[in-house]
Formats: structure tokens, C-alpha cells, sequence
């Protein structure tokens, strides 16, 4: 039986749903941030895979069918970017200015944190992409030669924790406007904070969601010239 | 029918993004390329929505999902994470309270002169 796992190519990935499934659930059931159905799932797939001595190549013989898909779905990310086009004209300076802050002060912060603390280049380049979308932050990663696995295990705790704090944040920075409160979500924890945005209110879901591609986009621009710096 | 013909164009598009990275000599992943090129289609009118839109919101939908096997690939680089753990986390927490009071101040900046102007 162990024999036969570790050679599965379908079990881990079965497993994988399943645990996402479960984190779905969870979610549902506590609508508490930390159950994230995709952190529960790596968390889940990663216990089972070691604990039936799976390693990770086997493992990606089937999983690397989800990844394939990544591309084509972050190309459709520019339909509701398209959908949300007017929302994004009638408050243009807002939205452009807003987001492009979020996104210079996002790298700055973490080429100023790397800097003090040491970082060498390829874990810099790592976190750099760390608040935009999975999608196009694992892009990025691989560009600038850093650690993509690790940059996706950043983005979404960056997500999960933006999802839990959000509200908060917005509190103690008196950030009251819900164009404001949306783009902010969007900009610093992407689709999982858009999750949270959208609870909060129409408008803030709308904002956050064209964030994600705008901030995606941006970041990919300035990741560029910032990866130079360390 | 109109779910493969939908994921067809998504496909052609992707394509047209690949292409564009391996001829472009920039640091841009071929998904941005193709992000734009579907943006443009669309606003363009070259794309109508009905002829992508069911396909394109259940690829969104499902996304979260294509991102398992990149986060389970921690298990594999965890030596490289251990001993950067700290950092890591540090940079991770106050990035989070820097770019939300950035964009969040910012914009919310803009739309209250934009009131004042208009009062």
C-alpha cells in the first residue's frame, strides 16, 4: 500500500482537493480568516505527502495539471478588470495614485527591511512580489531568479493575515472612504483580502478586485527596477 | 460546446502572451502579456464578454486551487526558508501595514480634495 502511494500520481492530488474542500467547509461553517481553504490545503497535502513518504516530484507528476492552468486563468483576470472599467474611470486619479503608492511603498518597505536584516539577493527577489496576486507574484518570482515556492507561501499568509487585520488596519490609519478601504485590501493581500472587502460592501469589493490586476501589473513594472537594488 | 470554444480563445490568447515573452527580451511573465492583450480585445471590441466570460470567471473561480502544488513545493524549499524564517515573517507582517496605509491614505486623500473642490 505505502509502496503504491509513492508512486501514485493521483493520490496527492485527490488529497489536495479533498483537504481544499475541507478548508471550504471550515470556512464556511467558522468564517474565521485563518481556515483558508488554500493554506489548509498545502498544510494537509504537505502532512500527508511526508507522512506516506511521497516526495514531492511524484507528487507533481499530477499536480503540475493544476499550475498548467495558471496562466490561461491569470489572463482572464482582465475580465473583471474590463467589467469594472467604468468604476475605475469615474475615480481614476484615486485609484492609479492609491495603488501606485501601495505598490512603491510595498517594495520600498521590503527593500529597506532586506536591507537591514541582510537578505541576499535571491530571498529579496523572493519577497518582493509578496502583496500582488499568487498568479502573477510567482511570475515575477521566477523572473527575478527567486524562490517561487517560497514566494507562494508568503502571498498567501500576506493574504490570510491581511484577510484577519484588514478592518483593523483601515481603523487605526482612519481610513474611512470604501473606494479607500477597497483599494487598500486589494492592493496589500490581493484576492484574499478582496474576499474580505467584499463582506464589508459593494463598492469595497468592486475597488479591491480591480486592484488586483492593477497593483499585479504595476508591480511587475517597478519589481524590475527594484530587484537591481540589492 | 461554448465552454471549449470559450477556453479556446482563453488558450489563443495565453499564446499570443507566450510568444510575446519569448520574442520580448523583458523580465514579464507570458500570463501578463496575455492579461493585457485580453484587456485591450475587450475594450477594443475584438473580444466580445459572451465570447470568454463563462469559461474566464470559472478558471478565476477555481484559481485558488492551481496555486496547491507551488505552496506544497514549500516542503522541498524548506532548508532554504529555515534559516530566513524571522526576516521573513517580519517583512511579511509590516509590508502588510505599510502598503494598506500608503494606498489607503493616498487615495482616500485624493477623493476628499476632490469633495472639498466640489462643495
Amino acid at each position: 500500500m505505502t509502496e503504491f502511494m509513492a508512486t501514485s500520481a493521483y493520490a496527492g492530488v485527490t488529497i489536495s482537493l479533498v483537504s481544499y474542500g475541507l478548508g471550504a467547509w471550515l470556512k464556511k461553517k467558522f468564517g474565521f480568516g485563518f481556515f483558508n481553504p488554500l493554506l489548509i490545503s498545502i498544510i494537509f497535502t504537505i502532512i500527508f505527502l511526508c507522512t506516506c513518504g511521497i516526495n514531492y516530484e511524484t507528487y507533481n507528476e499530477g499536480a503540475k495539471y493544476l499550475s498548467w492552468l495558471l496562466t490561461p486563468s491569470t489572463v482572464c483576470l482582465a475580465i473583471p478588470l474590463y467589467e469594472e472599467f467604468e468604476l475605475l474611470k469615474k475615480n481614476a486619479k484615486a485609484v492609479i495614485l492609491g495603488i501606485t503608492a501601495g505598490v512603491l511603498t510595498s517594495l520600498a518597505t521590503v527593500f529597506v527591511l532586506a536591507k537591514l536584516m541582510g537578505l541576499s539577493h535571491e530571498n529579496y527577489v523572493t519577497l518582493l512580489p509578496k502583496s500582488i496576486t499568487t498568479a502573477i507574484g510567482m511570475g515575477v518570482s521566477e523572473e527575478l531568479g527567486g524562490y517561487v515556492t517560497i514566494t507562494v507561501a508568503v502571498i498567501v499568509i500576506t493574504g490570510v493575515i491581511g484577510n484577519i487585520l484588514g478592518e483593523f488596519i483601515c481603523k487605526i490609519f482612519r481610513i474611512h472612504e470604501p473606494i479607500s478601504k477597497g483599494l487598500a485590501l486589494g492592493t496589500a493581500a490581493h484576492a484574499i483580502g478582496t474576499a474580505k472587502a467584499m463582506e464589508i460592501g459593494e463598492i469595497e469589493g468592486a475597488m479591491s478586485s480591480l486592484s488586483i490586476a492593477v497593483a499585479g501589473i504595476l508591480t511587475v513594472v517597478f519589481a524590475t527596477v527594484f530587484a537591481g537594488l540589492i | 460546446m461554448k465552454y471549449l470554444k470559450q477556453f479556446l480563445i482563453i488558450l489563443a490568447v495565453s499564446l499570443l502572451g507566450e510568444i510575446c515573452k519569448a520574442v520580448l527580451p523583458l523580465p514579464i511573465p507570458a500570463s501578463i502579456y496575455g492579461m493585457v492583450f485580453m484587456f485591450i480585445f475587450l475594450l477594443t471590441g475584438i473580444l466580445k464578454l459572451d465570447q470568454v466570460k463563462e469559461s474566464g470567471k470559472f478558471l478565476i473561480e477555481i484559481m485558488p486551487v492551481m496555486f496547491i502544488p507551488a505552496g506544497v513545493g514549500l516542503m522541498s524549499s524548506w532548508n532554504v526558508l529555515k534559516p530566513v524564517l524571522v526576516p521573513v515573517s517580519v517583512i511579511t507582517v509590516i509590508t502588510i501595514f505599510t502598503v494598506m496605509a500608503a494606498t489607503g491614505l493616498v487615495s482616500q486623500g485624493i477623493i476628499r480634495m476632490g469633495k472639498k473642490e466640489e462643495a
